[in-house]
């Protein structure tokens, strides 16, 4: 007599995602690139225009701690296991596990779980590495850490698009190009220089991008201290962007496991 | 009886092409099934509903005494599926991929390590089990996802054509499986396959789909002998044929005659005495043969009989 039955939400949750986050600590390729890319604009950026734009501002304009936000957000934007689903369409895994009792929402959200471990793995040492240049948050430890979590929080909210994406097409290659989605996100912004300093259309095109309310929150996090307002739009930047990308991943999810 | 399976008008279409168009089975509690057809006649499109990967577009079908469309849930609980492509996922390893099927069927740590170890006898790939799924052989790959596939012990196992691509040794291991489940376990076995042999080798009963139809339907014996006792083979020039089949049908005492492309199957029921009327009829007509055998019916001659064609005709 089997003893088959349905594990439970929780079970099925934490099977999946523990094969994710296995599954990505065997594929370094796939996240490192996130990690030392960042890193590097990181460096290049401070060494070329630290002395420029602070020369241009008032005394005491950290442009370290003024870049350390945009280097996060890069390392933590668009990271997911979209490549690794597709993947597993093709290989017919995904119907394998569509054929057990796992619950089909579980598909999703177990890789999603895997995910933030692994945003938070890159975001740490990436805003370690502002600490060890001289970067002394105004907020403290504790700030440091809703720092950290912060980009956590954007990290998955972006994760819906690649997964919309994954479900929809099944297509390795259309899941690439979804790093194109993360171009006016990362660079119609307050990426290189603060608000004020920017003008003509760009200047409209930051107002719109919530990637500039989000490295707001970040930046007043290092930079100014509890600053509410800005944590607020910060907050409320993530939360819009999570809305339309898990919108658009689940109801991918639910085409893709329709049975029509 | 009790009824593992059961379709009633069971129809799926995709857009105007119907794949599966109408079929009504019955397969018994303990029973092995063989779902005997061409590439592209209806077969992976059916097990696909029954194993509530796809819905049907007409009709029912209930499996394990579930409704596929209504209790898919319970139906999934109480079923095993091999699918036609070894699916698995190339970097785990095979333990993590047999201890995560178990997981999601709810197996508590005790009864996932047990069923593994008994699974290890059955993939018999020794230390490779501890090796990502990716480095292993075809072979190696088709066994595991037969053992993926019966992790949770099921009442009903789906078999899509579980020996295609597989080397001989490896054929006759999955068939020596095949047979062990259902002897020792009772495990209903539904097996789709494209050889012939499989099916007369493995399945008590056997379901002859070509296009999205079931043809015939029966034991293999039953299957055969439909065809007749023996078979005439008259191998000529291919516009011989249906000229052969007007000077054949004139003898007496021949069964059925079938004309294909090349050749014309003579059904009879004592062949060793009808091929000497046959060869002088032939010769006496100035006909010039290629060759001329006598043999038992095999399945491919069920399919000629009853769609005209051979198999291989019918896939291409």
């Amino acid at each position: 007599m089997s003893a088959a039955a349905p594990a439970g939400f929780f079970d099925d949750l934490r099977s999946i995602s523990l094969r994710a986050i296995r599954l990505t600590w065997r594929d370094p390729e796939a996240f490192l690139p996130a990690l030392v890319i960042p890193v590097f604009f990181f460096v290049v950026n401070v060494g070329a225009l630290q002395k420029f734009v602070e020369g241009s501002f008032p005394a005491g304009f950290d442009y370290k701690a003024f870049q350390l936000p945009v280097a996060v957000v890069f390392a933590v934007t668009g990271v997911s296991r979209a490549n690794a689903l597709v993947l597993d369409i093709q290989d017919g895994y995904f119907d394998r596990l569509l054929l057990t009792p796992v619950r089909r929402v579980t598909l999703l959200l177990g890789l999603m779980s895997a995910d933030v471990v692994l945003i938070v793995a890159l975001a740490t040492p990436v805003a370690l590495l502002g600490v060890i240049v001289g970067i002394r948050p105004a907020t403290g430890f504790i700030g440091m850490v809703a720092f950290v979590v912060m980009a956590g929080l954007w990290g998955l909210a972006f994760t819906g698009f690649p997964y919309s994406i994954a479900l929809r097409t099944g297509n390795p290659t259309a899941v690439n190009n979804a790093f194109l989605l993360f171009f006016p996100f990362a660079f119609l912004t307050t990426a290189y220089l603060p608000q004020a300093s920017i003008t003509g259309w760009l200047a409209t095109a930051t107002k719109f991008n919530p990637t500039t309310y989000l490295l707001e929150g970040m930046r007043a996090l290092l930079q100014d201290g509890w600053a509410w307002a800005a944590i607020l739009h910060s907050l409320m930047a993530i939360a819009g962007v999570g809305a339309v990308s898990f919108s658009l991943a689940f109801a991918a999810l639910r085409g893709r496991v329709k049975r029509n | 009886m009790t009824s593992a399976l059961h379709t009633q008008t069971l129809t799926r279409r995709f857009g105007d092409n119907t794949a599966v168009d109408g079929i009504d089975l019955e397969v018994a509690a303990g029973e092995i099934y063989g779902f005997l057809g061409p590439n592209g006649a209806g077969k992976s499109t059916t097990v696909r509903m029954l194993t509530t990967l796809l819905l049907p577009s007409a009709g029912s079908a209930t499996v394990a005494g579930f409704d596929v469309r209504e209790r898919a849930d319970m139906v999934r609980l109480r079923i095993g599926v091999a699918l036609q492509e070894a699916a698995l996922d190339p970097k785990q390893t095979g333990r993590e991929l047999l201890d995560l099927q178990g997981r999601l069927y709810g197996l508590d740590a005790g009864q996932r390590r047990r069923r593994v170890d008994e699974l290890l006898v059955l993939v018999d790939i020794g230390d490779a089990i501890d090796h990502r799924i990716g480095t292993y052989s075809g072979g190696m790959k088709r066994r595991l996802d037969l053992a993926a596939a019966l992790v949770h012990d099921p009442e009903v196992l789906f078999l899509d054509e579980p020996t295609t691509g597989l080397d001989p040794s490896s054929r006759a291991a999955v068939w020596d499986e095949v047979r062990r489940l259902n002897t020792e376990r009772g495990m209903t076995i539904f097996l789709t396959t494209q050889y012939l042999e499989e099916a007369d080798a493995l399945a008590d009963r056997v379901g002859i789909i070509a296009r999205g139809r079931i043809v015939a339907e029966g034991t293999p014996t039953q299957l055969k002998r439909s065809v007749g006792s023996d078979l005439i083979i008259v191998r000529c020039r291919p516009g011989d044929t249906q000229e052969v089949a007007r000077i054949l049908s004139t003898l007496d005492n021949l069964g059925t005659i079938e004309a294909s492309a090349d050749e014309v199957v003579i059904a009879v029921e004592r062949g060793a005495k009808a091929i000497s009327p046959v060869a002088v009829a032939l010769s006496e007509a100035g006909i010039t043969v290629e060759g001329l055998t006598l043999r038992t019916p095999t399945l491919d001659d069920v399919f000629l009989h009853v769609t005209g064609e051979r198999m291989g005709e019918e896939a291409a």
